[in-house]
């Protein structure tokens, strides 16, 4: 090999990752390789890749996504030349500039991946998703046709009437919380349940979760 | 000063953009504005014949961005108003032949002959929709009170609010009050509250509009026509105008007869 995959090396605001090379086979090879080198010294830390004018496909980000989180690195920053780059990478909550004055990334304080959470404050309308392997927050509404998706909880702050998928990875503790809950469909770990196509009686905030192998919605205000 | 671009979009087909974009350009020209009206559907070409001025293409888009002809050669004149022009789309040619580069030096330097400039974006999210949006000032988003345009609308809105391009603004097209009454068509306030952008102009069902298209002579030059006044109020909006937005009903004969109602 002419040159190094990737370059792999700590900033001030976490590990810079930039990918020397189209081969993302060779990419994800390479970034194991050094991870397993030094374990210790990148865990729980976080990472910014620099793609340039790579043009990032989902495939391509959730496998580098997917070799972070086995060594407990969380992807937090991609930047990219590409405006289809940035809107992907938006998608799938991660941020695409880094904050201005940001205090330099503590690690210790990290929790790991699955118990992070993402604020976001934004509609997503049709054809826009949101994934994130934490829990999510969302400010907005989740329109027809568009998809929230959390290894965690998923709390929206306005109303789904697209598709939440909670416990993405199998987790059927998780809940969804919405202050008005219609959507097309709700899916908690494995479970999937889709809205009676009666239309729903009073809007209210309620939280869905899995009881009994089925998933069942009740309101806030008549809990426990 | 360069004049406004406005790009009249819709992502589901056959709601109304070319009406719309033949519409409000002639309203905006009756209100006295310098306005030119651009055919970006290439290949699928109609904004020429809803104007009546099919026979009087020389020029085209194309011809101009490849070096054929001179700006003003591709730039058709109106037959009723004298500062309205159509430059038209290439019929015998695809979208790939042009470029959002392209569309975007067309636009800006017609803007600088004009008071508004409006695009006619073909349907879809493709590279066409790309190319027709990306010079715009202003996107209007052309919708029908249907689930299924609605949804589409909301896609396209979500594109131009991803990619930072202009800011969208809202016309409900093929508006039908009866049926909102009967409960069988969305109404304007559940469409505006999905979509949350600006309304400009709530369109009505009106049987002229086709009969309209199909002789070249679009319903906003008929005093009379319903969809014609709900045209000229929304040009007016454009303008800046604060002009309420009412859903026109047919008048009945006594009402245009005592000018009541």
């Amino acid at each position: 090999m002419a040159k190094t995959p990737i370059i792999l090396k700590g900033t001030a605001h976490g590990i810079l990752l930039k990918p020397m090379t189209e081969n993302w086979d060779d990419v994800l090879i390479a970034l194991e390789r050094a991870l397993e080198d030094a374990e210790d010294f990148f865990r729980g830390g976080r990472v910014i890749m620099d793609v340039e004018n790579h043009r990032l496909t989902q495939e391509e980000l959730g496998a580098v996504r997917a070799t972070l989180n086995r060594f407990d690195i969380e992807l937090w920053a991609i930047l990219s030349e590409r405006e289809e780059t940035v809107r992907l990478a938006r998608s799938n909550g991660v941020l695409t500039r880094l904050p201005k004055n940001t205090e330099p990334h503590r690690r210790e304080e990290e929790a790991p991946p699955h118990q992070k959470a993402i604020f976001v404050q934004q509609t997503l309308r049709s054809g826009q998703s949101l994934h994130y392997p934490g829990h999510i927050t969302l400010v907005g509404d989740v329109n027809p046709g568009a998809e929230v998706i959390a290894g965690g909880n998923i709390i929206i702050w306005g109303r789904i009437r697209g598709v939440a998928h909670a416990g993405a990875f199998g987790d059927d503790q998780a809940v969804i919380c919405a202050l008005n809950l219609q959507p097309s469909q709700l899916r908690i770990g494995s479970h999937i349940s889709r809205t009676p196509d009666q239309r729903r009686r009073t809007i209210q905030p309620e939280m869905a979760r899995v009881e009994d192998d089925q998933i069942v919605a009740e309101p806030w205000n008549k809990r426990g | 000063m360069a004049g406004k671009i406005i790009t009249v979009s819709s992502g589901k087909g056959g709601v109304g953009k070319t009406t719309s974009t033949a519409n409000l350009g002639i309203s905006l020209a009756m209100l006295g504005h310098r306005v030119a009206c651009i055919d970006a559907d290439i290949g699928l070409r109609n904004l020429d014949v809803m104007m009546g001025l099919e026979n009087r293409i020389v020029y085209d888009l194309i011809n101009y961005i490849e070096g054929r002809c001179r700006l003003k050669q591709a730039l058709v004149r109106d037959k009723r108003f004298p500062d309205l022009f159509l430059m038209p789309a290439a019929q015998t040619r695809d979208k790939n032949s042009i470029s959002v580069e392209d569309m975007t030096r067309v636009a800006t330097e017609t803007a600088e002959l004009f008071d508004f400039v409006l695009i006619d974006s073909p349907a879809g999210i493709e590279h066409g929709f790309r190319y027709a949006v990306n010079p715009a000032d202003l996107v209007l988003i052309v919708t029908n009170p249907e689930v299924t345009a609605v949804r589409d609308a909301d896609r396209v809105i979500g594109l131009l609010e991803a990619e930072d391009w202009a800011p969208a603004k809202l016309v409900i097209n093929r508006f039908k009050p009866e049926l909102v009454r009967r409960n069988e068509m969305l109404d304007a306030d559940t469409v505006v509250d999905l979509l949350a952008i600006d309304l400009v102009g709530i369109i009505p069902e009106d049987e002229k509009i086709l009969s309209a298209s199909n002789r070249g002579q679009p319903v906003a030059l008929d005093e009379r026509s319903p969809a014609g006044l709900a045209f000229r109020d929304t040009a007016r909006r454009l303008t800046g105008e604060d002009v309420p937005i009412e859903v026109h009903k047919k008048q009945s004969f006594f009402q245009r007869l005592f000018g009541t109602g």
